[in-house]
């Protein structure tokens, strides 16, 4: 694999675009705690990036600087090419930057559809005073948004549970119906934290599926942290290894598994 | 001494007892708050049915008798005896710890897990009930309690300050009283919490629930512990209301006095209360006689507390001494 | 006929999202609709609609008002009583300011004001969230009851403090003063709470209804989609607020005619609505319609029963009202915490499998 300019070629042929998010020498800190220290890499498009490391490394503080929750103290925040000024998470969010939850994060009140509706809220731009109307441009604004809704419920093989309350829904589906809302945002980057966190190992084979197939189907950029090694290695191209809000290797799965730092850091050495 | 400046002094030590009583009855919310969860509005009426059972029992009174004569054409009012004031105390007590359970039992056991937000709105409920329980039980005339609580112008403070400063100030004996049993409940409450078993369960509880059922902590047991607490609390707080303005349904509104107090103090916070509520009384008075009264047309008391505790909580959304929000996803 | 969707297909999109999915519970719209409309106004009296009707309809529009913002977006607010009092002050002000202009501007005019009264008070809830805000929400009830009381524009410094209002018609009808008809005043608040409960309806079924919920289920999972958080509150208590206000001005100019703004705008009054929508239901326009019918004829019922029937005292029958309210609240938050408008949901979902529920 050669790593070029404007992108690349996968080992499974796919190929890979030019850099759309670039991390340059973040940290964050909370009071005096550093939870990331001076951390550069880069996602590109089409492909599939992780981000793992042991528990407290700092992974989810990372993705939470990607989706605005969190601002770093110092760095930059590079997206399709100019710098992102300090925003607040639902700019990111309109920005095209879509997320999961490590602790699903639904909306217990509401159906499976109305959930995934959510997802397009951003592209759903109706003034309140036609809503109220309905008739018309809400109502056909709607059922646009609603077809695109409907795909993603097909993809997802959920449509049998789409007016159920989300609220009586099995642990695994409801991370689906989350992956669900967050592509109905049709994202150029989507985040996902800790996707197979908790499920078993069948829910986990579906998951993988699911994500591959997001990414070959919608050519979607995905993010992604895991501290499941098996699974990232499979699923990802690239890989940035974090420890102690360090970052401690990057690069191709194969690259990763033989680094001797990242060794180190999962099968533990002392640290001085 | 100028004149303004002596009502001043004057209106701000007065506050400052008021303030004392709202900070006896914002104790009663925080200690519920902190070990259970539950931000009990109900806490007001509580106070007004202690002291509607407690001057009831004084009076000798037969519970209910109105309903009872409603119902059966009877004509049943007094027991024909009465009973001290101590005696009636303790009694009363009684029927607030049964209270306390009974709450427990019949609806908050049933309300565990819910967002307290519901748990809010069920107080509101209770309070409705409680206050039509009160009022069928005792009938809803005012009444007057007394317990041999002093009362009346203190004429030493008046005459020492006269001669010492040319002006005497006007304090009430009730006042004083009030301030010094409410101190002492604070403290009492303090070193409750602080030294015995119980207390110490009950911070175990309000620090994390399932920590403390983990280590053998009955939280069916805390919670009707403190709600007890509350009841005592109310108690106290209705005797004192209730010897200075009556037992009345508007002894039920120290609640709503009560309320901003928290905000200011933070719910969580005992220091926090008595802080708040210091602060809110010394400011109520002094914004009404400076303020108010003269510019705004008067009564600015009805509102004040709130709109200082809004524009406060703006800045800091966790109150004076409340804990930290941290937001996490 | 049976209660059923077999063989009610929805072909598009539209027609799965429509208000009434079922035929069945269409046309049953429809009766109703038509029996409010063409029937009631001819059968009935004074006393039907001064004691029932007139305040039926009223608080459904403020229900309807505070559901948006409790049940929808899931903001508690104690000072319903207060926003209905800047409705009815509005209105007053309007109707003696400008004598020609139809009482519908008006009352409409007067939500607006509320509107914009209700997001000033909405601002801290960006801030202050949960009984925080409930609590907060307080200072405006005190603040504006004490504001009308208080300042002697907004009474026009009448001699008792209280406002009332002037003899206006609408369409040649009169609707307010001492000759109204029944009939008119009750068509006339009509009007008001079918557009209340369009507008309602709609705003809940589309993006922003979605964005309010999404708020209230989880606010901070909520802005990270990308709900602008301080919009969606602000548009839930603008909205909500715009329909408490013309609650209010119907309160003051239809029903009563004369108001003091402690006595009938209190803190009771923000209660009163709010356990409307308890016993209800949270988040359900019907709710607010069922809660709004319970609260206007428990008291009624219990009248007939407990004084007329029974020859009670009414200061017992009062005091006993209490009691089955609160109580009522109670069990409803325990047992059914959607309320009324659940238990209705479940009778018509067993009555769809009905006789056959396996």
């Amino acid at each position: 694999m050669k790593d070029q300019a404007d992108g690349y070629v996968t080992a499974d042929g796919r190929q890979i675009g030019p850099v759309v998010m670039e991390m340059k020498n973040i940290t964050l800190r909370f009071g005096g705690v550093e939870a990331i220290k001076n951390i550069s890499f880069d996602i590109r498009q089409g492909e599939i990036r992780a981000i793992i490391g042991p528990n407290g490394a700092g992974k989810s503080s990372m993705l939470n600087v990607i989706s605005g929750f969190y601002v770093p103290q110092e760095g930059e925040v590079w997206y399709k090419g100019a710098r992102r000024p300090a925003m607040k998470p639902f700019q990111v969010a309109q920005q095209g930057i879509a997320r999961t939850f490590q602790n699903i994060a639904l909306f217990e009140g509401m159906s499976v559809l109305d959930n995934v509706m959510t997802g397009r809220l951003t592209h759903m731009e109706t003034s309140m005073f036609w809503q109220s109307i309905w008739k018309g441009k809400a109502e056909r604004e709607e059922t646009e948004n609603r077809e695109v809704a409907e795909k993603i419920i097909d993809f997802l093989e959920i449509q049998a549970i789409r007016k159920t309350p989300v609220s009586r829904l099995s642990y695994g589906l409801k991370k689906r119906v989350e992956l669900a809302r967050a592509l109905a945002a049709e994202p150029s980057i989507l985040l996902l934290d800790e996707p197979m966190a908790g499920m078993n190992v069948e829910e986990k084979e579906d998951m993988s599926r699911f994500i591959l197939d997001v990414n070959d189907e919608f050519g979607t950029t995905i993010a992604l942290i895991e501290h499941d090694m098996g699974v990232v290695m499979d699923l990802s191209d690239r890989v940035v290894v974090m420890d102690y809000g360090k970052k401690i290797g990057d690069g191709t799965p194969h690259e990763v598994r033989n680094n001797q730092d990242v060794i180190d850091a999962y099968l533990g050495i002392a640290h001085d | 001494m100028p004149e303004q400046l002596a009502f001043t002094i004057e209106v701000f030590l007065n506050g400052l007892m008021a303030g004392v009583l709202y900070a006896l009855v914002a104790l009663g919310f925080v200690l519920i708050y902190k070990a259970s969860g539950i931000f009990n509005y109900a806490q007001g009426v509580m106070a007004l049915f202690a002291a509607l059972t407690l001057a009831g029992i004084v009076d000798g009174q037969v519970p209910f008798s109105h309903l009872i004569n409603a119902i059966f054409g009877t004509d049943v009012h007094h027991f024909g005896w009465n009973v001290p004031a101590f005696v009636a105390i303790l009694l009363t007590m009684v029927v607030m710890i049964g209270l306390a359970y009974a709450v427990q039992r019949l609806v908050f056991r049933h309300l565990v897990g819910q967002e307290p937000i519901i748990l809010f709105m069920a107080t509101i409920g209770l309070a409705y009930f409680l206050e039509g329980v009160g009022d069928l039980m005792w009938g809803s005339d005012i009444k007057s309690i007394d317990v041999g609580l002093p009362q009346g112008l203190n004429m030493w403070i008046d005459e020492t300050t006269f001669n010492a400063l040319g002006y005497g100030f006007f304090i009430d004996n009730l006042d004083i009283v009030a301030s010094i049993i409410a101190a002492l409940l604070v403290v009492g409450l303090v070193l409750f919490a602080q030294y015995t078993k119980q207390g110490r369960a009950m911070r175990a509880v309000a620090d994390d629930h399932q920590a403390a059922l983990s280590v053998g902590v009955s939280l069916n047991f805390i919670w009707i512990l403190v709600w007890s607490l509350a009841g005592f609390v109310a108690l106290v707080a209705g005797i004192m209301w209730g010897t200075k303005s009556g037992v009345q349904f508007s002894l039920s509104l120290i609640a709503l006095k009560a309320l901003p107090v928290l905000m200011l103090g933070g719910f969580t916070s005992i220091p926090g209360a008595i802080v708040g509520g210091l602060i809110i009384g010394v400011g109520e008075k002094l914004f009404e006689f400076l303020i108010g009264a003269p510019f705004l047309g008067g009564a600015t008391e009805n509102w004040f507390a709130y709109m200082l505790a809004l524009i406060f909580l703006v800045f800091r959304p966790q109150g004076l001494f409340g804990e930290k929000i941290i937001e996490r996803v | 006929m049976f209660y059923r969707e077999a063989g009610d297909f929805s072909t598009s999109y539209a027609e799965d999202s429509q208000t009434f999915p079922i035929k069945f519970d269409r046309y049953r719209y429809y009766l109703v609709l038509f029996l409010a409309i063409f029937v009631v106004p001819f059968m009935v009296n004074d006393y039907w609609v001064n004691s029932l009707f007139l305040p039926f309809l009223i608080y459904a529009i403020a229900a309807i008002g505070l559901n948006i913002l409790v049940g929808y977006c899931g903001q508690v607010s104690l000072g319903t009583g207060g926003f209905m009092a800047v409705g009815a002050y509005a209105c007053y002000k309007l109707m003696t300011s400008f004598p020609d202009v139809s009482m519908l501007i008006h009352v409409l005019i007067a939500g607006v004001i509320t509107a914009a009264v209700g997001v000033l008070f909405g601002l801290p809830s960006l801030r202050i969230k949960g009984f925080y805000l409930a609590v907060a929400t307080l200072a405006a009830q005190f603040f504006l009851v004490w504001l009308f009381n208080r300042v002697p524009w907004f009474y026009n410094y009448s001699a008792s403090g209280q406002i009332s209002a002037p003899e206006r018609t609408f369409l040649g009808f009169n609707i307010t003063g001492a000759n109204t008809q029944a009939w008119a005043t009750y068509l006339f608040c009509l009007m008001f709470v079918i557009f209340s409960a369009y507008v309602a309806r709609n705003l809940t079924r589309g993006s922003v209804g979605r964005k309010w919920m999404a708020i209230r289920d989880m606010d901070i999972a909520a802005e990270i989609i990308g709900v602008n958080p301080l919009r969606a509150k602000l548009t839930a208590f603008a909205v909500s607020s715009f329909f408490i206000g013309i609650s209010g001005a119907l309160f003051f100019s239809i029903y009563l005619g004369a108001v003091e703004v402690g006595e009938v705008f209190g803190i009771q009054k923000s209660f009163l609505v709010l356990f409307m929508i308890i016993i209800g239901g949270l988040g359900s326009i019907f709710g607010s319609f069922a809660g709004a019918a319970f609260l206007v004829l428990l008291p009624v019922a219990l009248k007939i029963v407990g004084v007329d029937w029974l020859g009670w005292p009414t200061d017992i029958v009062a005091h006993l009202q209490l009691v089955i309210v609160g109580g009522l609240i109670i069990v409803f938050l325990i047992a059914e915490p959607h309320g009324l408008a659940q238990l209705w949901r479940v009778a018509k979902e067993k009555l769809r499998l009905w006789p056959f529920p396996h």
